[in-house]
C-alpha cells in the first residue's frame, strides 16, 4: 500500500498552529542570545520552559491527528511563499513527523533539565541553553518541513547547532578543531543532498512532498536521486564513508552528545531515507540496497570501534554509529523494515540518551575524568546512575523483553529475510555490541577502584538523575509496546505506506535465538577479560586488529592522505599561482622588457607597466576563451 | 512624462558632499553627522520610491525622466529603473549610512600596536564628501537608461574609490589604488570604444538603450561589441583570470570603502552584464555561453581554493567574493528564469553578507593593527558580540540555509541545472561542479574562524573591548537583513522576477519555468 495523499489543512486546532512548536524554542534561543547576559540569571529556566512548551503542543498535535480517520493523517500546513514559482514553506504534520516531534521535544526536554545540574558551574551555561533551544528548533523544522528546501533548511539548522554546541568549550583547540571537522564533513553529505535537489526539481518541477508520486520500478534518475540523498545521510548519520566525524563531536559537553549526537540529529539521515522512501527507495531498489549496505557496514564498523575505546564518550559514539547501521539497515528494507527501522530509532534514543546522561554523571562525580581504566567498582558509590546506565546498557545489547530487543530483533528478523547476507552481518554485530557494551558496563562500575586520587565520586543531584529515570523507564518498556501487534506499524504506515504482509513477532526464531546466544558469548568474553580479570590501568599495547579499531579504522588516515593533503597541496599551488602565476608571468614579461625600456621606466612606476601588462595577459585569455568557442 | 525621484536621489547626496567639503576646517564631527544625516535621507527617499515601485507608471522602466545632453550625438541623461536596478540602488542606499558609521574613525589614521603609522591622519571632510559623491554615482550607474550615461557613471565611479583607497588606506594603499585604477581604466576604454561602434553601427543616432535593444542585428559585429563590453564588466566583476586587483584593493581600501568595493561597485559589473551584454547582443551572448559558464566555474572553485590559503583576513574575503561573483556570473549566463533572478538576488545578498563580514573583520582588525589572522585566537572568550557578529557575517558568506544567501546561490545552482537555454548537459555538470564549493566554503570561513576566534586567548586579544553601541549599530540591521531575507525573499524576487523575464525576452530565450514544464508531465 502506498502512503496516503498529503491534504491541505483548513481547518484550526493544534495541527493549524504547529508552527509553534519551532517558534517557541527559536523565541528562547533569540531572546538567550540577544540579550545574552541580562538572562543569565534564568536563561536555563527559560530554555527548559521553551522545550517543553513545544513539547506539550507536539503531544496535543498527536492527539488531534490519532482523533482523524487515517486517509486524513497527512496535513500540509501552509505557512508562506517561500521561493515565488518554486517552493513554499509549509509544515507536513504526518504520523512519521509527529513520532519524531515527540521524540525531539520530550527527550530533548529531559535533556534540557538534566543539563541545569550538569552545566550548572559553567558561566555560559546561558549560551548552552540556546544552542540547545537553537538545535531543537532546527530538529523541528527538519522533520516537520513539507519540502526539501525546508527539510535542508533544518538539516542545516542541526549542523550549525551541533558546530556550535560540540565547540562549546571552543577555547580548547580540540573542540574548535573537532567543531569544525564536524560541519567540513556534513558539508560533504549536503553536496550530495543539494544536487538531489537539483534533480528532484528539474525532473518532477516540485520539491514538495505532496507533489511527488510513489513511484513502482526504479529508473535511472530516481537512483542517481536515491544515491544524492544516500550521500546526504552518511554525512549528517555518520554513516561509512563520512563517519569520522562524530568520534571528535565527543568534544561538546555530555548533554549535546546524548540529545544531537545520540538520540535525535543524527538519526536525520535515516528520517530522509524512510521520508524520501516512495519516492526513491522503493522496496528492492538499487538505491534501497546501497542504503541496506551502508547500514550493514556501518553497524560492524562502529561496534568493532566501540570495543577499542577507553572513553567511555567514545566508545558510545561507536556505539551509536552502529546503532544508526541497524537504522539504515532496516531503512533499507521498504515498509516493514521501515517500522523496525523508526522504532528502533525511538527506543535508541531513549536508551542512548540515557546511557550518554549516565555517562554524564559518572563524569560528573569523577572530575569530568572520561578514561574508563580510572573508573572501577563505582556501584556503590553512585545506585542511581548505575541502576539507569545498566538499564540502558540491557536495552541495547538487547536483552529480552526490554525496549532494544524488539526493535534490533525486528530489524535483523526482516533483514536475514529480505538480505540474508546482511542480515546475518547484523547478527555477529549484535554479539559484538553485547562484548563492547559489557566491558563498558565492568570497567566502570565492577572491579577495583582505578580512580586519581583527588576522585570523590558522588551521586549527581536530583535534577540529573530524574531524567536518567525516565529514559530508563522507555528503554524498558518502549519497545515492547511498539512492536508487538505491530502497533508503530499501523501508526506509521498512512506516511510511509504498509507491507503487503503484517510481520508477526517470533520469540523463539532461530536468528532470534541465534543474535541472544552470539550476544551472550560476548558478554560472557568481556566478562572474562574485564569482570573476572585485573584491567590496567594502562592501555597495553594491544593486537594488530585492537590497533585498528582504536584508530577508528584508520578513517581519519584515509582522510588525511586521500583528502586532506592533496587538498592542502592544492591550496598552496593554487595560492602559489595567483601570486606568481597570473601576476608573475607578467613580472617576468616586464623584467625582460625592462631592459629595453629603461627610459620609459623614469615616466612611470614599474608597478603601472607591470599591472598594465597583466591586464592585457589575462584580458587575452579572456578573448582567446571568447574565440575558442564563439569564432569571432 | 518625466518622474523627479531618480534625479533628486542623486542631487541628495551631491548636495551633500558639497556641504560637507565646505564646512569649516576642523568641524570633523560635524562632517561625520552630515555625511550620516544625507546618507540617511537618501535611504528614507530610496526606500518611498520602492514602496511605489509596483504601482508607479511604465513598463519595464519605471521613474523614468530624460533629458537632453548632448543633443548632437543623441546622448541624453537619461534615468529610469526596473526591478534589478531598484533593488542594487536600494542596496547601495542601505550600505552607505553604515559605510559611514563604520568608517567614524577611518581618516584619523591607524597605528600598530608598536607605534608606526599604518594609516596617516587624513582629512575627515575630504573622505566623507568623497563617499557621498560615490554615492550619487552608485545610484547614476545603476539607474542610468542611457548607454553613454552608464559609462560616463562607470568610469566616475573609480575616482572618489581610487582616493579613498589611495589616500586613506593601509600599509600599501598607493601600490593597490594604482592597480585597481589600470585595471579599470583598460577595461573602461574597451568599453569605451564599444559604446562607440554600438552608436555608429546602430545609426540610430541614440544612445538610449530601449532604443538600441535588438538594433544590432549581425552576429559579428555583435560578437565584437559584445566582447568590449563583457570584457569590461569581467575586469569590475571580477572574474578569473582578471581578478588580481581585488584582493590588492579589497586588502588595503578601509574597512568600509572595501564594503563598497566589493558590495555594490563590483555588482556593477555583474549588472552590466545582465543588462547590456544580454540584451544588446543577444546572439552573441548565446554563442559565449559555454566558455563563459566555463570561466565562471573556474571563478567559483579557484576563489575558493586560494581563499582558504589566505593568511590576510580582507584578502580571504575578497577571494570568497571571487567565488560569489562566479556564482553571479553562472546564473547570468544560464539564461534560465531561475537562476539570472537568483543571481540578481545575490548580488543584494552579497553585498549584505560580504558587507557584515568586511566590517566585523574590520572592527577586529581595528583592535589590533593587522589583518593577519595568526596575530589573533581566542577572540570570543574576550568579545563575544564580535565573534558572534563576526560568525553569523561568515555563516552568511558560506551561504548557510536560513540566511539570506542561501536563497540566491540555490536559486543560481538550481536554476542553472535545470536551464533548457542550450538543451546539453554541460550546463548541469557546471551546477554540480560549483556546488562543491559549499564544501570549500564551510572550510574557508571556519578555519578563519578557528584561528581567529577559538584556541587559547592570545595575549594582544586579552586588551579587546568588545564592540561599542556605534559598532553595533554598524552590524546589527545587516544581520537582521541577512536573516530576514533568508525567510522572506519574497518582497526583493516579487521586484526581480518580471525585470529578469523582459530580459529574457529581449534575449529570445524560450526557457519555461520549470514549474511548467513539470505541471505537463
Amino acid at each position: 500500500m502506498d502512503p496516503v495523499e498529503i491534504i491541505q489543512h483548513t481547518t484550526g486546532g493544534v495541527i493549524g498552529l504547529s508552527w509553534l512548536m519551532i517558534a517557541f524554542p527559536l523565541v528562547g534561543a533569540t531572546i538567550l542570545l540577544v540579550f545574552n547576559r541580562y538572562t543569565n540569571r534564568w536563561g536555563h529556566l527559560l530554555g527548559v520552559a521553551m522545550s517543553l512548551a513545544s513539547f506539550v503542543v507536539a503531544v496535543l498535535a498527536f492527539v488531534e491527528l490519532l482523533g482523524l480517520p487515517e486517509a486524513q493523517r497527512r496535513q500540509a500546513v501552509h505557512l508562506w511563499e517561500f521561493i515565488p514559482g518554486m517552493v513554499d514553506m509549509g509544515l507536513l504534520i504526518d504520523p512519521l513527523s509527529i513520532a519524531f516531534a515527540l521524540l525531539i521535544t520530550g527527550v530533548g526536554s529531559l535533556i534540557h533539565i538534566y543539563s541545569i545540574g550538569y552545566m550548572s558551574h559553567d558561566p555560559d551555561r546561558r549560551r548552552f541553553f540556546a544552542y540547545l533551544n537553537l538545535f531543537v528548533a532546527a530538529m523541528l523544522l527538519l522533520v516537520l518541513a513539507d519540502n526539501y528546501v525546508g527539510l535542508f533548511i533544518g538539516w542545516e539548522g542541526v549542523g550549525l547547532a551541533s558546530y556550535l554546541l560540540i565547540g562549546f568549550w571552543q577555547f580548547k583547540p580540540s573542540a574548535a578543531v573537532a567543531a569544525k571537522k564536524a560541519f567540513v564533513v556534513n558539508r560533504v553529505g549536503d553536496f550530495g543532498l543539494l544536487v538531489g535537489m537539483f534533480l528532484i526539481w528539474t525532473t518532477f518541477g516540485t520539491l514538495a512532498f505532496a507533489e511527488l508520486k510513489p513511484i513502482t520500478a526504479e529508473n535511472p534518475t530516481t537512483l542517481a536521486i536515491g544515491l544524492l540523498l544516500l550521500l546526504g545521510a552518511c554525512g549528517k548519520s555518520a554513516q561509512l564513508p563520512l563517519q569520522s566525524w562524530l568520534l571528535d563531536a565527543m568534544e561538546g559537553p555530555t548533554p549535546v552528545s546524548a540529545l544531537i549526537h545520540a538520540a535525535t540529529m543524527v538519526t536525520a539521515g535515516v528520517y530522509l531515507v524512510v521520508r524520501s522512501g516512495a519516492f526513491f527507495f522503493p522496496e528492492g531498489s538499487g538505491a534501497a540496497l546501497a542504503v541496506a549496505v551502508v547500514g550493514a557496514a556501518t553497524l560492524l564498523a562502529g561496534a568493532i570501534i566501540g570495543c577499542a575505546k577507553d572513553d567511555i564518550k567514545k566508545g558510545l559514539a561507536g556505539s551509536t554509529m552502529s546503532q544508526i547501521g541497524y537504522m539504515m539497515l532496516g531503512a533499507g528494507l521498504g515498509p516493514v523494515g521501515y517500522a523496525f527501522a523508526i522504532g528502533h530509532l525511538i527506543t535508541h534514543g531513549f536508551f542512548k540518551a540515557d546511557l550518554f546522561l549516565g555517562a554524564g554523571s559518572v563524569m560528573h562525580g569523577m572530575n569530568d575524568e572520561v578514561n574508563m581504566r580510572k573508573y572501577g567498582g563505582l556501584r556503590t558509590y553512585m545506585p542511581v546512575t548505575f541502576a539507569t546506565f545498566f538499564i540502558g546498557y540491557l536495552a541495547i545489547i538487547g536483552f529480552p523483553l526490554l525496549s532494544g530487543y524488539f526493535t534490533k530483533e525486528g530489524i535483523i528478523e526482516t533483514a536475514v529475510h529480505a538480505q540474508p547476507i546482511l542480515g546475518w552481518l547484523a547478527v555477529a554485530g549484535a554479539g559484538i555490541t553485547g562484548f563492547y557494551m559489557s566491558r563498558m558496563v565492568f570497567m566502570t562500575f565492577f572491579g577495583e577502584k582505578r580512580w586519581e586520587k583527588d576522585a570523590h565520586p558522588h551521586e549527581s543531584p536530583t535534577v540529573m538523575t530524574v531524567p536518567l529515570i525516565v529514559l530508563s523507564i522507555g528503554s524498558v518498556f518502549l519497545g515492547g509496546y511498539l512492536i508487538l501487534s505491530n502497533r508503530l506499524m499501523d501508526w506509521l504506515a498512512p506516511a510511509v505506506g504498509a507491507p503487503a504482509a503484517r510481520p508477526e513477532f517470533h520469540f523463539t526464531s532461530t536468528t532470534g535465538l541465534a543474535t541472544l546466544a552470539l550476544v551472550a558469548v560476548g558478554a560472557a568474553f568481556a566478562w572474562y577479560k574485564y569482570g573476572r580479570a585485573e584491567v590496567p590501568a594502562v592501555q597495553p599495547r594491544g593486537s594488530f586488529l585492537t590497533t585498528f579499531a582504536r584508530r577508528d579504522l584508520y578513517g581519519d588516515a584515509i582522510n588525511e592522505s586521500l583528502i586532506m593533503r592533496p587538498g592542502q597541496w592544492l591550496t598552496r599551488l593554487a595560492v602559489f599561482f595567483d601570486n606568481r602565476g597570473i601576476d608573475g608571468v607578467v613580472n617576468g614579461l616586464a623584467a625582460g622588457i625592462g631592459g629595453s625600456s629603461g627610459r620609459l621606466r623614469r615616466l612611470q612606476t614599474g608597478f603601472a607597466r607591470t599591472y598594465a601588462l597583466s591586464i592585457l595577459f589575462g584580458a587575452a585569455i579572456l578573448t582567446g576563451a571568447l574565440l575558442l568557442v564563439g569564432n569571432i | 512624462m518625466s518622474s523627479l525621484w531618480l534625479p533628486i536621489l542623486m542631487a541628495v547626496p551631491v548636495l551633500g558632499a558639497i556641504v560637507v567639503a565646505l564646512l569649516p576646517k576642523g568641524s570633523t564631527t560635524l562632517a561625520k553627522q552630515v555625511t550620516l544625516l544625507v546618507s540617511l535621507v537618501v535611504l528614507a527617499l530610496t526606500l518611498v520610491m520602492a514602496f511605489q515601485f509596483p504601482n508607479a507608471a511604465g513598463e519595464r522602466f519605471k521613474f523614468e525622466a530624460t533629458y537632453d545632453w548632448i543633443p548632437s550625438f543623441g546622448v541624453h541623461f537619461g534615468v529610469g529603473v526596473d526591478g534589478i536596478a531598484l533593488v542594487l540602488i536600494a542596496l547601495s542606499a542601505v550600505l552607505v549610512p553604515i559605510v559611514v558609521l563604520a568608517s567614524w574613525h577611518d581618516a584619523d589614521g591607524v597605528k600598530a600596536a608598536d607605534g608606526t603609522v599604518v594609516a596617516p591622519k587624513r582629512s575627515v571632510k575630504t573622505y566623507f564628501s568623497l563617499l557621498l559623491v560615490l554615492e550619487a554615482m552608485m545610484i547614476g550607474v545603476f539607474a542610468a537608461t542611457d548607454v553613454f550615461l552608464f559609462y560616463v557613471f562607470f568610469e566616475a565611479m573609480l575616482i572618489p574609490m581610487y582616493f579613498m583607497i589611495g589616500s586613506y588606506g593601509g600599509a600599501q594603499r598607493s601600490y593597490a589604488a594604482v592597480k585597481f585604477l589600470l585595471y579599470s581604466l583598460f577595461g573602461g576604454l574597451l568599453m569605451l570604444v564599444a559604446v562607440i561602434g554600438l552608436y555608429v553601427v546602430a545609426g540610430q543616432g541614440t544612445f538610449m538603450f530601449p532604443e538600441l535593444v535588438g538594433a544590432i542585428q549581425d552576429p559579428a559585429t555583435q560578437k565584437w561589441l559584445f566582447a568590449g563590453f563583457f570584457i569590461a564588466f569581467a575586469i569590475k566583476a571580477p572574474l578569473w583570470p582578471v581578478h588580481t586587483w581585488l584582493p590588492d584593493a579589497a586588502a588595503q581600501a578601509p574597512a568600509g570603502a572595501a564594503v563598497l568595493l566589493v558590495g555594490v561597485l563590483d555588482k556593477v559589473g555583474t549588472f552590466g552584464m545582465l543588462r547590456f551584454c544580454l540584451e544588446l547582443f543577444p546572439d552573441a551572448a548565446k554563442a559565449f555561453t559555454t566558455p563563459i559558464i566555463v570561466l565562471a566555474v573556474i571563478s567559483i572553485i579557484y576563489g575558493a581554493i586560494v581563499a582558504i590559503g589566505q593568511t590576510d583576513m580582507k584578502r580571504l574575503i575578497a577571494y570568497t567574493s571571487i567565488s560569489h561573483f562566479g556564482f553571479i556570473v553562472m546564473g547570468v549566463f544560464a539564461m534560465s528564469q531561475v537562476a539570472q533572478a537568483g543571481a540578481a538576488l545575490y548580488m543584494v545578498n552579497h553585498g549584505f553578507a560580504t558587507g557584515a563580514l568586511f566590517l566585523a573583520a574590520g572592527f577586529l582588525i581595528a583592535r589590533r593593527g593587522s589583518p593577519h589572522i595568526a596575530d589573533y585566537g581566542g577572540v570570543q572568550k574576550v568579545t563575544p558580540v564580535l565573534a558572534g557578529f563576526f560568525l553569523v557575517a561568515g555563516l552568511a558568506g558560506l551561504s548557510l540555509p536560513g540566511l539570506s544567501s542561501f536563497v540566491s546561490e540555490f536559486m543560481v545552482m538550481i536554476g542553472t541545472y535545470s536551464s533548457e537555454a542550450f538543451g546539453s548537459g554541460a550546463l548541469a555538470a557546471a551546477a554540480i561542479v560549483s556546488a562543491l564549493a559549499v564544501i570549500l566554503a564551510a572550510v574557508y570561513i571556519l578555519w578563519m574562524v578557528q584561528r581567529a576566534l577559538n584556541g587559547p586567548t592570545a595575549e594582544p586579544v586579552k586588551a579587546f573591548k568588545d564592540l561599542n553601541a556605534r559598532e553595533v549599530w554598524v552590524l546589527a540591521p545587516l544581520v537582521a537583513l541577512i536573516i530576514g531575507f533568508g525567510f522572506f525573499p519574497k518582497p526583493l524576487l516579487d521586484v526581480i522576477n518580471p525585470a529578469v523575464t523582459s530580459t529574457l525576452v529581449n534575449v529570445q530565450v524560450h526557457n519555461p519555468g520549470v514549474a511548467e514544464k513539470g505541471a505537463g508531465q
